[in-house]
């Protein structure tokens, strides 16, 4: 890289001069002044989220994991079915494992979306920028639910056209599991990537608040694969019922369990715990020091 | 115009900033001296919004910082170099704070030319040097134009050209009517470009004054002298009515006496002298003397420490 140099200006901008007239006591700038709002705050994040690599590390891997895996399934289930046993199967539930192991990307570039901030000091900026710390969060939740759900979106509808073609032994899906293996899906990946934002607000560390997310996803099933102890069973069966892995089944309508969420309820769940958690994390952050 | 009002900021049981009250004028550049730790980043943490004062006030142009609508256009603020994104482009940087107090894109190609980086415009700001980083956080602070203009420490670690281009864009700032805020630890870099001095030490205000003010009551000049003749040049002194100070190392030295008198003095008496030279005790001194109680961090050694000479002085006895 060539070191700048610089031509080595008296005034700070020679276009850029007050108006004619006493200087003194005060500078007046040219600059229109504007009243900021949301709307500024929001192109602001916009281009912060594109204009690192992450985003497209985090998102181009999401991808590759959601198609990938979800059409290698399809081919897989194809090749190796017999004829007549996809007949009850819903061909859009191939979808599920890849986007099991996609969410952790979404998880990750959730928590980098606001922790990194702290951890490079941008943050300090980004405040100075815009003291109202509410707009912030707000700006940033907005653009990367919306990022996150159109990028989920398109890869899972990729993934489900595929799979009714590739599974032309599987029964029609009807419309309502076209809206929640697509729609539904996505909307519950992106809320719970929201919720990775706001862990990242609230933890500040991103490898921490991507640890306690990735805990969040998997946990409860691991945990209650090994509650062996009878007393434990209603236990066992609602971690089973509640962890995120068997929601995101819900969404192709097949539970691992008889009871337990069902429908729409995961997309409702998450809804809930994500309203608590900016709660907590705006309330956090006009309490705490930047 | 900065004004703090009983300004105070408590960590626990440590008082970082303890009731500072005074007020930074446009016009002018006012550096903001202590030493390491004495409470300049948080107080101008407190005055950004960053930190919440434990008690007092603070407020720019009458406002308090969070009722700022577009703050940039306000207050420009150069807070550390590396508060920033490594991964994101100049350009981006710029852009991204740019777009959040609604100043138009092509604000930005400006500052990037003003401090003379629109060769890297596009590279990461991971890969600039200091001084690059320096240069790419003061276009962070001339983005909005604004009327105030504060700089933490902004010379730490520059080359002495990017130290010479910030002392000049400071000036000429403060020459359009702007108010301008600059810390520093070191008297020699105020000496060259405040006007007016605020210094405080473990979060007191230690002086708030002029500049030239500072000078003149701070600095003694002296004249000093080395003679073989020690004993025939004092009696000589003493019977002009001049009064002498024996320092150790065998100089003498005369206070608020011209080194021309003294001269003249020698010459009919025939005195030979081997030194006789007008001195100036050194700001860095008076700034010690004045903050030695407040030093929050000592280094210790078994040597006896005198400070060393100072040459800087020179910088500004010409003016």
């Amino acid at each position: 890289m060539s070191t700048p140099q610089p031509p080595m200006p008296q005034a700070p901008a020679p276009n850029w001069q007050p108006a004619p007239g006493p200087s003194y006591p005060s500078y007046t700038s040219p600059i229109p002044v504007v009243r900021t709002h949301l709307g500024h705050a929001i192109a602001s994040e916009w281009t912060k989220i594109r204009s690192v690599r992450s985003t497209m590390w985090t998102l181009g891997v999401f991808v590759l994991l959601n198609v990938g895996i979800g059409l290698g399934t399809a081919a897989l289930v194809a090749a190796n079915a017999g004829a007549g046993s996809l007949r009850d199967e819903n061909p859009l539930s191939f979808g599920f494992f890849g986007l099991l192991l996609g969410c952790m990307c979404v998880i990750t570039l959730g928590v980098l979306t606001t922790a990194s901030e702290y951890g490079t000091g941008m943050i300090r900026t980004t405040a100075v920028a815009c003291p109202s710390r509410g707009r912030v969060l707000t700006a940033k939740a907005i653009v990367f639910f919306s990022v996150a759900f159109v990028v989920t979106l398109v890869s899972v509808l990729v993934v489900a056209l595929a799979d009714v073609a590739l599974l032309d032994g599987a029964r029609e899906a009807t419309g309502e599991e076209w809206l929640k293996g697509t729609v539904g899906i996505s909307l519950y990946i992106a809320l719970l990537g929201l919720l990775s934002l706001l862990v990242g607000s609230i933890i500040r560390h991103s490898a921490g608040a991507i640890t306690i997310m990735i805990g969040l996803v998997l946990a409860p099933l691991v945990i209650a694969l090994f509650m062996f102890s009878e007393s434990l069973d209603s236990l066992r069966q609602a971690l089973f019922e509640y962890s995120i892995p068997n929601q995101l089944s819900v969404f192709y309508s097949n539970s691992l369990t008889e009871s337990g969420p069902s429908g729409w309820d995961p997309l409702w769940i998450a809804l809930g715990v994500t309203a608590a958690a900016f709660a907590a994390a705006y309330a956090l952050l006009e309490k705490r020091d930047v | 115009m900065i004004e703090l009002e009983g300004l105070t900021k408590r960590y626990g049981e440590k008082v970082a900033v303890n009731n500072l009250t005074f007020t930074v004028r446009p016009g002018i550049v006012t550096g903001f001296l202590g030493p390491n730790g004495a409470g300049k980043s948080t107080t101008m943490r407190m005055l950004l919004g960053l930190d919440r004062p434990t008690a007092g006030d603070v407020r720019i142009d009458g406002k308090h910082y969070d009722q700022l609508k577009d703050p940039l256009t306000y207050i420009g603020a150069l807070l550390d170099a590396k508060a920033m994104h490594g991964g994101r482009s100049a350009f981006n940087h710029l852009l991204c704070l740019a777009q959040s107090n609604g100043i138009p894109r092509k604000r930005v190609y400006q500052v990037l030319d003003t401090v003379g980086l629109t060769a890297v415009a596009k590279k990461k700001a991971k890969g600039f040097s200091l001084g690059m980083g320096q240069r790419l956080g003061i276009a962070g602070a001339l983005l909005g134009d604004p009327r105030i203009l504060m700089f933490d420490e902004p010379v730490n670690g520059l080359d002495p050209e990017g130290i010479h281009w910030i002392r000049n864009l400071m000036k000429s700032l403060a020459a359009q009517g702007r108010t301008v805020f600059v810390s520093s630890h070191l008297m020699s870099e105020m000496a060259l470009t405040a006007d007016h001095l605020v210094v405080i030490g473990q979060g007191r205000l230690l002086a708030d004054t002029s500049m030239a003010d500072f000078i003149t009551q701070n600095s003694r000049s002296y004249v000093r002298i080395r003679t073989p003749q020690r004993e025939r040049l004092l009696d000589v002194l003493h019977g002009a009515g001049v009064t002498v100070v024996e320092t150790g190392n065998g100089s003498l030295e005369v206070d608020g006496s011209k080194s021309e008198h003294i001269g003249e003095l020698a010459a009919q008496h025939q005195i030979v002298l081997h030194e006789l030279s007008p001195q100036q005790a050194s700001l860095e001194d008076a700034f010690m003397q004045l903050t030695a109680e407040s030093v929050e961090y000592h280094a210790h050694s078994d040597t006896p420490a005198a400070p060393p000479p100072q040459p800087w002085g020179d910088g500004w006895k010409g003016n």
